[in-house]
């Protein structure tokens, strides 16, 4: 097979795939339960810089 | 300090620069070396001066490195009054044919200069800037790499002179957004990957056991960068003391390789880097932390995952496979969601001080910047949509909406970031003046509105111009008329740049008196109170 069909086909099914699955695990991740308290803590990282 | 290292280095570079000259392929190469030379020789010589043999005090290793910042915060406004001047005059240009002056400064080369100026240097060193002082207030870290950061700041400058007097001298690869030739791109990527080792380098030595969310778009957009900056410029140079290369893809490849780097570096330069400063400075001039910090993650990685397909949106209508030039709408429409999800977080940040608005003309050159973002990714979208994009390519009509982008986007956010960053850099205890950032505010804000409103009635007015048929098919416009016709639109844009430029005047003269140490006597911006009257 061509180089360029073979990447072509590597992109639009596994390439999809593993993509589609990582953004989605980045997502439910980032909401699984319990996060919004380290969420909180870490949006108050600008805030704890003790020099000028 | 004895620079023995950089003066040889320095040294060495300025002596090739003449061998350079001496040996030049071709005249826009040999007067570009001689530029090169008299720059790196001025640069040596400055350091040989500056050498002391004096004990070199300890550098405190545990306080933030803030002298690069200072020098960065300085070119920053530097490079904006030149670039928005550049652009003043170009805008006249087109209105005032005869502004032309052949060759160097003709339109043709006067716009590159234009769009390298305002991106690469003011956006570019903005980014630099403030990438350097968020790392290291939110990672509780002196930078990464000593004096590397100085070889960051310096070598960037060098790179801004280098591609500025090679547009003027007619030396230029042709692709948009990345015009400098060969030498200067191998040069360039020497540099952003020492930027790339300080800011990765300050993150892995941090104290901060989280990365905050702004370093995550700062260096998604200097990793991004480093890979659409080699692969759009690998080229093949006609002689090794020439300055002409061939790109190594031909055709639609290269036309596809261009936009995948254009677009992206709006999306990656233009947008990724500029949101971090969002997250650093709205919440810290507004003293509140991010309303959503879930959600700033969730813009990130959404924003990363979309972007970087939505280059073909550019190849509309051209020999692009039709597959392809889909895709990249689609994904530009998708990009709705994650830029709006990122303004509402921009601009919930001041829920409960709302009332900053009114009294912080800093705070609301911000906002308007988060809005300027919502505004223009809504319109970008819309414009990548192939019907609209039939009447909006190639017209004024685009040129509105980066302007919009840009002036409004890029340029508040980063207005906003020096003003945060230039009292703090130098220990004043405020600004020069408050009321001098109103007048910013309002000077750039109009400048904006104008600037947009007239490409947009000039825009469409063409695009509609240049399809209008006849009952027997024939155009009913010759190209020449539909230029005539934009003639009171482009002066208007002229008279909106000059505003927004003289905005930036102002501010350049306000952070001038602000390093010095003044201030000016003012009204303060929130009032003062109502005398109370005894009640009857």
């Amino acid at each position: 097979m061509e180089t360029y069909t073979a990447m072509r086909h590597f992109a639009d099914s596994w390439g999809l795939l593993g993509m589609t699955v990582f953004f989605v695990g980045v997502v439910l991740f980032t909401l699984r339960p319990g996060s919004k308290t380290h969420a909180d803590a870490a949006a108050r990282i600008p805030f704890e810089d003790d020099k000028p | 300090m004895r620079y023995g290292a950089e003066i040889a280095w320095m040294s060495l570079a300025t002596f090739l620069a003449l061998l350079g000259a001496g040996f030049a392929a071709d005249a826009p190469f040999r007067a570009h070396m001689w530029v090169l030379f008299a720059v790196l020789a001025i640069g040596t010589i400055v350091l040989l001066r500056n050498v002391s043999f004096e004990p070199e005090q300890p550098v405190d290793q545990s306080a933030y490195m803030d002298g690069p910042i200072r020098y960065g915060a300085i070119a920053t406004v530097f490079w904006a009054v030149v670039g928005l001047l550049v652009g003043v005059v170009i805008a006249l240009q087109l209105a005032f044919p005869d502004l032309n002056l052949e060759p160097w400064f003709n339109f043709g080369r006067m716009r590159p200069l234009h769009t390298s100026a305002v991106i690469f240097a003011f956006g570019g060193n903005a980014l630099i800037a403030t990438s350097f002082y968020v790392v290291q207030r939110t990672c509780r870290a002196r930078l990464f790499g000593g004096n590397l950061a100085w070889y960051v700041f310096w070598g960037y400058q060098l790179f801004i002179v280098m591609a500025a007097t090679g547009y003027l001298l007619g030396i230029t690869q042709s692709r948009e957004y990345a015009e400098p030739e060969w030498y200067i791109d191998l040069f360039l990527t020497v540099v952003w990957v020492a930027y790339l080792t300080v800011f990765l380098g300050t993150i892995l030595k941090r104290k901060e056991p989280h990365i905050y969310v702004a370093n995550w778009f700062y260096l998604s957009f200097i990793v991004t960068i480093a890979m659409l900056h080699v692969v759009n410029n690998l080229a093949v140079p006609a002689s090794f003391v020439g300055s002409k290369s061939y790109s190594l893809f031909s055709g639609v490849q290269d036309a596809l390789t261009q936009w995948w780097y254009g677009h992206n570096a709006v999306g990656f330069f233009l947008t990724a880097g500029f949101l971090g400063m969002m997250y650093y400075f709205i919440p810290k001039q507004v003293n509140r932390p991010v309303y959503s910090y879930r959600l700033s993650i969730i813009h990130f990685w959404s924003l990363i995952f979309m972007y970087i397909w939505a280059g073909p949106h550019h190849l509309h209508y051209t020999a692009l496979p039709d597959w392809a030039q889909t895709l990249g709408m689609v994904f530009s429409i998708m990009l709705w969601m994650p830029s709006w999800g990122g303004m509402i977080n921009g601009l919930m940040t001041l829920s409960g001080a709302w009332d900053k608005l009114r009294t912080d003309p800093i705070v609301r050159m911000m906002v308007t910047a988060v809005a300027f973002y919502g505004m223009a990714t809504f319109e970008g979208p819309m414009m990548s949509i192939k019907a609209v994009n039939s009447l909006s390519h190639y017209t004024d009509w685009t040129i509105g909406h980066v302007h919009s982008g840009a002036l409004g986007w890029n340029g508040l956010i980063s207005f906003g970031a020096v003003y945060f960053m230039v009292p703090r850099l130098w220990n004043r205890e405020r600004l020069y003046s408050v009321r001098m950032v109103n007048w910013h505010f309002w000077l750039a804000t109009l400048g904006i509105v104008i600037y947009a409103a007239s490409m947009w009635v000039s825009g469409i007015m063409q695009g509609l111009m240049w399809r209008e048929y006849d009952e027997q098919g024939f155009l009913v416009y010759s190209f020449a008329e539909s230029v005539a016709a934009m003639h009171p639109y482009y002066v208007m844009r002229a008279f909106g740049g000059a505003l927004y430029l003289s905005g930036v005047v102002i501010m350049a003269w306000n952070i001038f008196m602000t390093i010095r140490g003044h201030q000016r006597e003012e009204v303060p911006t929130t009032g003062t109170a109502p005398a109370l009257q005894p009640a009857e």
